[in-house]
C-alpha cells in the first residue's frame, strides 16, 4: 500500500517534469506585425490553434511592422525591449541583423523539418537570405488598374504606367525609389539585366528620374498598403502598385472592379526575427511559437486566407483553396507560373548598400 | 414717404448679385466635376439670367419659385438619379428665394434705415463669411457619418449609396467595432486609462492653481512656467523624453506609466481653467470662514470648492479628452498592451483603411456632443441657481 503510494507519487513526479519545463516559458507573447488583411491571415493560420493547443499564453499584437527598425533601435537603447517575435521585410531583417539587434539563429536547429525530414535550411532554400531571418512568405509588389477606365484595352505591360496617352489619369506609387527606379529604367530601353548596373552611375539615376518626371505630376504617393485599393476603389487612380494581397483582397473579397497588372511584379519576402537578449522564460516561449508557426502545413494554411505564397518548398503542394469563398488561390498566387511570365528581381544586397544615397535623391526630386 | 422705403430693385441690380450667389455654388459644383473655372461661369450665366428676367415678376412670386423648385428638381433627377436631383430640388428652392428676397427689396426689411448700400453689403458678406467657415469646420465631420454606413470596406460613396438604395448600406462596421477584440480591447483601455489621467490631472492641478495664486508663494511664475510646458513643447519631444525616462524606472509600457503621462498633459488644462476662476474668488469668503471656525480643509471643500467648481469640472473635461484623444505619448510610453482607441485609429488607418474607423469617429463624435451638452446644461443650471444668470 504504501509502497504503491509512493511509486503513484515517483511517477506524478515524473510526469510532473515536462510540465514543470513548461511552465518555464513566459505565457505573455508580444507579436508585432502589419495589422489588416496580413495580420488577420497569421491569426488564423496559426496563432488561434496555437492558443486553442496552449489555453495560458495570452498574444498581444502590436502593428509595428512599419516601423519595426527604428523601434527596435529605440528599445535597445533604452534597455526595455518589450516584443518578443517581430515581423519585418528581409531588407529591415539584414538591418536590424547587422546592427545586433536581433538573434541569430541556427534554422535547422529551432524550425521544424519537412514533413518527408528535409532539413529546414533545404526546405526554405535561398529565401534564407540572413542569419537571423525565418521568412514566412514571398509577396509582390505589383499593379493593380481599374478595368472599367482602361476601356478595351486593358494594359499587359508594365510601361503602361508612362504611357498618360493611352491610359489618361492619376497612378499611384509608392514613396520611395525601390522598384520605381527600375521599373523608371526599364521603361526608358534598359535591358532587364543591366538595370542595376545602369543604376549604380549617376547618369543612371538622372536617366531613372528623368523618365518619372514625365509622369510626376499625374502621380499619387502613397505610403501605405491600404491607400492604392482605396485609391483604385475611389477611382480616383487609374493604376497603381500595392502589395498583391492587398489586390487580391480588394478584387476577390470585396468585388471591385480591378484588374491585375503581374509584368515586372517586383518580389520580397517577410518573416519573423527575435529580438536580441530576451530573458530565458520569454525566449523559450518564442521558439515554442517560432517553431509551431512556421512549419509546412502552417505556412500553408496561411495561404488560404492571403494570397502570399508560403516561403517553404514543401508547403507549396498543399496550398488549397480560400477559406471562405472556396476559390483555387494558386492563380492568384505571386509565384503561379502565369504570373511570375517576367518578374523584376529585387537586389537586397545593392539596395542594402545604397539605399541612403537614392533615397536623399529621391526626395530632392519630389521636392522639386 | 416714410424712410423706409422698400421699392423693387432694379433688374440689373438683381441679376448681378444673383451671378455673385450662382458664381460661388458653381465654384462648388464645379470644382468637384472637375472644372471650378466652367463651374462659376455655368453658375453666374444661370443664375444672372434668371435674375434678371424673373426681377421684374415679383407679383407672381409664389407661382414661379414653385416653377424653379420643379425644375431643377427635374433636371437634377435627369442628370443623375434620386441625389442629385435632391440637391438641384435645394439649389431651385434656394435660387427661387434668393432671386425674389432681392427683387423685392426684403433684404432691407430687418436692418436699420440708415445703413449705406456698403454697409448692408458688408453686413450680409459677413454672414456668408461666417457660415463658410462653419461650413468648412463641420463638413469633415458630417461626411463621415454617412460613409460609416457603408456596406463596403473602402472610405467610398458608392453608387448604392447615392440613389439611397438600402443595399448600399449596413450597420457592419459597427458590429465589428463590438465584435472585434482589438477594438473592444482599445476601447476598455481608453476607458481606464482617461478617467484615471483626469482624476490624476485635476487633484494636482487644482492644488496647483490654488498654491500658485496665493501671493507668498516664491517663483510662482517660473513653477507655473514649468507646470504648463507640457502644453507648450512639442508632444514628440515630450513623447521621446518620456520613454527613455519611463524607460529606466521602470515606468514604459505599463498602465501607471501612461496614466502618469497623460496626467502630466492634462495638468496644465486645469491650472489654467481653475486660475481663471480663482481671480473671480473673492479671498474675504475664505477669511471669513475661518474666522467661524473652519479649518482650511473644510473652507476648501465648503467654502472655495462649490465657487470655482465650473473651472475644476471645464478642467477637467480637457483633460479627459486630451487623454483619450491622445496618439503621440501613448505610442512611446505605453506598449501593445495598453493601446488606446487612437492608437487603435491610427494603426488602422495607416495599414488597413476601413470604415470601422469611420463608425467609431461618428459614435466618439456622439459622445462628445452629449458630454459637452450635459456640461453646459449643468453649468446653466447651477448659474441660474446661484442667481448669475438673469434668465
Amino acid at each position: 500500500m504504501k509502497l504503491s503510494k509512493l511509486s503513484a507519487l515517483a511517477a506524478s513526479t515524473a510526469l510532473c517534469a515536462p510540465a514543470v519545463f513548461a511552465e518555464e516559458m513566459a505565457n505573455e507573447l508580444t507579436l508585432v506585425s502589419w495589422g489588416g488583411a496580413y495580420q488577420a491571415s497569421q491569426i488564423k493560420a496559426y496563432v488561434e490553434p496555437y492558443l486553442a493547443m496552449h489555453p495560458e499564453v495570452k498574444v498581444v499584437w502590436d502593428e509595428s511592422s512599419a516601423e519595426a527598425t527604428a523601434k527596435m533601435r529605440a528599445m535597445t537603447e533604452a534597455g526595455n525591449v518589450t516584443w518578443d517575435l517581430v515581423d519585418a521585410v528581409a531588407s529591415d531583417a539584414m538591418r536590424m541583423c547587422d546592427e545586433g539587434l536581433i538573434e541569430e539563429l541556427d534554422h535547422d536547429a529551432v524550425l521544424a523539418a519537412a514533413p518527408d525530414g528535409t532539413p529546414a535550411s533545404e526546405d526554405f532554400g535561398e529565401l534564407l537570405v540572413s542569419d537571423c531571418f525565418v521568412p514566412q512568405i514571398v509577396y509582390s509588389t505589383t499593379f493593380g488598374y481599374r478595368t472599367d477606365l482602361v476601356g478595351d484595352n486593358p494594359p499587359d505591360n508594365i510601361c503602361a504606367i508612362f504611357d498618360l496617352e493611352t491610359y489618361p489619369g492619376k497612378r499611384a506609387l509608392q514613396k520611395r525609389p525601390i522598384d520605381n527606379m527600375e521599373w523608371a529604367l526599364y521603361c526608358d530601353g534598359v535591358a532587364k539585366d543591366e538595370i542595376y548596373d545602369v543604376l549604380s552611375t549617376p547618369e543612371g539615376v538622372e536617366q531613372a528620374l528623368a523618365k518619372l518626371d514625365t509622369i510626376k505630376d499625374q502621380v499619387v504617393w502613397w505610403t501605405a498598403g491600404a491607400e492604392t485599393p482605396q485609391l483604385l476603389a475611389d477611382g480616383e487612380v487609374v493604376m497603381g502598385s500595392t502589395f498583391n494581397g492587398r489586390l487580391f483582397s480588394a478584387i476577390a473579397e470585396q468585388n471591385q472592379p480591378i484588374g491585375m497588372l503581374w509584368d515586372m511584379q517586383s518580389f520580397d519576402l517577410d518573416g519573423w526575427v527575435v529580438p536580441a537578449g530576451l530573458p530565458a522564460d520569454r525566449k523559450a516561449r518564442v521558439m515554442d511559437f517560432l517553431k509551431f508557426a512556421t512549419d509546412t502545413q502552417r505556412l500553408a494554411d496561411q495561404a488560404k486566407y492571403i494570397s502570399y505564397g508560403p516561403a517553404r518548398k514543401s508547403s507549396a503542394p498543399l496550398v488549397g483553396q480560400h477559406a471562405e469563398l472556396g476559390i483555387d488561390m494558386a492563380p492568384h498566387m505571386p509565384t503561379d507560373p502565369a504570373n511570375a511570365g517576367n518578374v523584376h528581381v529585387y537586389d537586397y544586397e545593392w539596395w542594402a548598400d545604397n539605399r541612403d544615397d537614392l533615397d536623399a535623391k529621391f526626395q530632392a526630386w519630389l521636392a522639386k | 414717404m416714410s424712410i423706409n422705403t422698400v421699392e423693387p430693385q432694379t433688374p440689373g441690380f438683381v441679376a448681378a448679385v444673383s451671378a455673385a450667389a450662382g458664381a460661388f455654388f458653381g465654384l462648388f459644383v464645379g470644382t468637384a466635376q472637375g472644372s471650378g473655372l466652367l463651374g462659376i461661369v455655368i453658375g453666374a450665366v444661370l443664375l444672372g439670367t434668371m435674375g434678371f428676367v424673373f426681377a421684374g415678376m415679383a407679383e407672381r412670386e409664389k407661382a414661379l419659385r414653385w416653377i424653379i423648385f420643379a425644375v431643377f428638381l427635374v433636371a437634377g433627377f435627369a442628370l443623375g438619379g434620386l441625389s442629385v436631383a435632391l440637391v438641384g430640388g435645394l439649389f431651385g428652392w434656394f435660387a427661387g428665394w434668393f432671386i425674389f428676397w432681392l427683387a423685392t427689396s426684403r433684404y432691407r426689411a430687418p436692418l436699420a434705415p440708415y445703413l449705406t448700400p456698403g454697409q448692408v453689403l458688408w453686413h450680409y458678406t459677413f454672414r456668408v463669411i461666417a457660415g463658410a467657415i462653419f461650413v468648412f469646420l463641420i463638413t469633415p465631420i458630417l461626411v463621415v457619418m454617412p460613409l460609416s454606413f457603408n456596406a463596403q470596406d473602402f472610405f467610398t460613396f458608392t453608387p448604392e449609396m447615392l440613389r439611397f438604395d438600402p443595399a448600399g448600406y449596413s450597420l457592419k462596421h459597427y458590429e465589428d467595432f463590438f465584435n472585434n477584440p482589438d477594438w473592444q480591447q482599445a476601447l476598455w483601455n481608453s476607458l481606464k486609462i482617461a478617467p484615471m489621467a483626469t482624476l490624476l490631472s485635476v487633484g494636482f492641478g487644482t492644488l496647483a492653481a490654488i498654491g500658485l495664486s496665493q501671493p507668498h508663494v516664491p517663483f510662482r511664475r517660473a513653477i507655473m512656467a514649468i507646470l504648463i510646458s507640457p502644453m507648450i513643447v512639442p508632444l514628440i519631444i515630450s513623447a521621446a523624453g518620456m520613454y527613455f525616462f519611463y524607460s529606466r524606472i521602470g515606468l514604459q509600457g505599463t498602465y501607471f506609466g501612461v496614466v502618469l503621462a497623460h496626467a502630466a498633459l492634462g495638468i496644465p488644462f486645469v491650472i489654467i481653467t481653475v486660475t481663471a476662476t480663482l481671480v473671480g474668488f473673492d479671498r474675504s469668503l475664505t477669511r471669513a470662514a475661518a474666522n467661524m471656525g473652519a479649518g482650511p480643509v473644510t473652507t476648501f471643500f465648503r467654502v472655495q470648492m462649490p465657487l470655482i467648481l465650473p473651472g475644476v469640472i471645464s478642467g477637467g473635461l480637457f483633460a479627459f479628452i486630451t487623454s483619450f484623444d491622445e496618439v503621440v505619448v501613448v505610442l512611446f510610453v505605453g506598449s501593445a498592451g495598453q493601446k488606446t482607441l487612437p492608437w487603435q485609429m491610427f494603426t488602422g488607418l495607416r495599414e488597413q483603411i476601413s470604415p470601422t474607423i469611420l463608425a467609431v469617429a461618428t459614435i466618439l463624435v456622439v459622445i462628445s456632443i452629449m458630454l459637452l451638452t450635459t456640461v453646459e446644461m449643468l453649468r446653466r443650471r447651477s448659474e441660474r441657481l446661484r442667481g448669475m444668470s438673469p434668465s
